[in-house]
């Protein structure tokens, strides 16, 4: 049986899969009817409207149909069910499981109690594979993810997004930079991981420095909670948004990248450039769900 | 003859159980707390600790009477006495030696130090961390212990 958990347990091989098939049904080539017949459970502990969204649509463009328990305070686990004895009950019904939850881990927990395949969308700060994969997608629409330049800018320190594509990308032969404000640097345990991989990073004081080099520029949200006051967080911000101006001497092929929601950190004058790729990125969610879909329910 | 004080052994042999020996000094607290060896169980249990050592300069001793260590739980004692060497005791006699191997995976000992990890929460569910050179990564939520691992044993 196939979980998809993380995207650390997913080898090149079935990564390449996933995209070729999601590049396909991009196209329109796909079975409607595919998944006719087979329920999925979209259980979702905590709110991620886009997620749940695009896991429901994904589902149903397969011809399959989708359960979930509601809102988490009229479902049993408000009487303090535990998400094991959950799992157990619903792997009854559905033919597969998609979960979120606030805890690190939970899906891997979950795929121990299951009797289903479980697709983790997403366990509080640890993996979030969807994401990674949607945005290989995107890359790969673009150009061939090997050997690639890619920019990673904002709050690395505690964005999951970042990552798990960085640690996909390993894969690739990609060289990684990385623009950040002080104190949100990449986690040393994931360099350690990179640079076992084989992947090069390059650490860099100012977008400046590096966007005339960079096929892809990955910009996250920095986080107001990460300041200790309004005063810096303005300052740090406005140092790291991205105008028309910075994006000035790009390379032809460089696309601009953002998991969204954003806030101030890319100015709304950028989403007329063609380089600006967050909208289909997000779009993108659709047939790489398919894709994931129709590899855990052959 | 009688011994000369400062010859004397410390702690006197046992008849059948085990010895753990080259404990690094100061944990032989810390591999009782490891075998749940507390005040309540009822093994009879003599420890030394900052012993003189010609191979470690100081070390601890722990001796268990009629218990013999399995091997699960002597690559527990890894955790925190990668050196230590462990003798089954038969009438006095040692019956056989183990090594201590530093397991791939470590289940039940120690709790992952992110409240935020599956492991943390009210489940049927025992922590899990993978034995790596660098330190102990949790199953669950990847958290890597790299030192004052005896402050998270359970």
């Amino acid at each position: 049986m196939d979980h998809i958990i993380s995207i650390k347990e997913v080898s090149r091989e079935e990564i390449d899969d996933i995209l070729d098939r999601a590049a396909a049904i991009d196209q329109g080539i796909f079975d409607h009817d595919a998944l006719a017949g087979k329920i999925l459970a979209v259980l979702f502990f905590e709110p991620s409207t886009r997620t749940q969204m695009s896991f429901t649509a994904a589902m149903q463009r397969l011809g399959g149909t989708v359960i979930n328990f509601g809102s988490v305070e009229a479902s049993s686990i408000a009487k303090g069910e535990t998400l094991a004895d959950t799992i157990r009950v619903v792997s009854g019904y559905a033919d597969a499981i998609v979960l979120r939850h606030p805890k690190e881990g939970a899906s891997l927990f979950a795929s121990e109690f299951s009797t289903v395949p479980v697709i983790n969308a997403g366990d509080g700060a640890g993996q979030h594979p969807s994401q990674t994969l949607l945005d290989l997608f995107t890359i790969r629409q673009s150009m061939p993810l090997e050997g690639i330049d890619v920019g990673f800018l904002g709050d690395l320190r505690y964005g999951r997004t970042t990552h798990s594509l960085a640690f996909a990308l390993s894969h690739y032969g990609v060289r990684i930079h990385t623009i950040t404000p002080q104190g949100l640097e990449l986690p040393p345990s994931l360099v350690h991981d990179l640079h076992e991989a084989g992947t090069e990073i390059v650490v860099h004081e100012h977008i400046d420095d590096i966007i005339p080099d960079l096929d892809v520029l990955y910009v996250t949200r920095i986080q107001r909670e990460r300041f200790p006051d309004p005063g810096t967080y303005a300052s740090i911000a406005s140092w790291y948004r991205i105008t028309p101006e910075v994006l000035t001497g790009v390379r032809d092929r460089f696309i601009l990248m953002h998991p969204l929601p954003r806030v101030d950190e890319i100015d709304p004058a950028v989403d007329s450039l063609p380089c600006a790729r967050y909208f289909q990125q997000a779009k993108n969610g659709v047939p790489i769900r398919m894709a994931m879909l129709q590899k855990v329910l052959p | 003859m009688k011994r000369k004080p400062e010859e004397g052994l410390l702690i006197s042999p046992i008849r059948n159980g085990t010895v753990i020996d080259h404990i690094d000094p100061g944990e032989g607290l810390s591999v009782l707390r490891i075998l749940g060896v507390t005040g309540r169980t009822t093994e009879c249990l003599s420890i030394a600790t900052n012993v003189e050592s010609r191979q470690m300069g100081k070390k601890d001793i722990v001796k268990i009477e009629n218990r013999e260590l399995k091997k699960e739980e002597v690559d527990r004692i890894s955790l925190v006495a990668p050196h230590a060497s462990i003798n089954i005791i038969r009438e006095f006699r040692v019956e056989k030696k183990i090594g201590v191997e530093i397991p791939p995976l470590i289940t039940g000992v120690i709790r992952c130090p992110n409240p935020g990890c599956i492991s943390n929460a009210n489940e049927p569910i025992q922590s899990s961390f993978h034995c790596r050179s660098k330190g102990y990564r949790c199953r669950y939520c990847e958290t890597l212990i790299t030192r004052d691992i005896a402050t998270y044993i359970i």
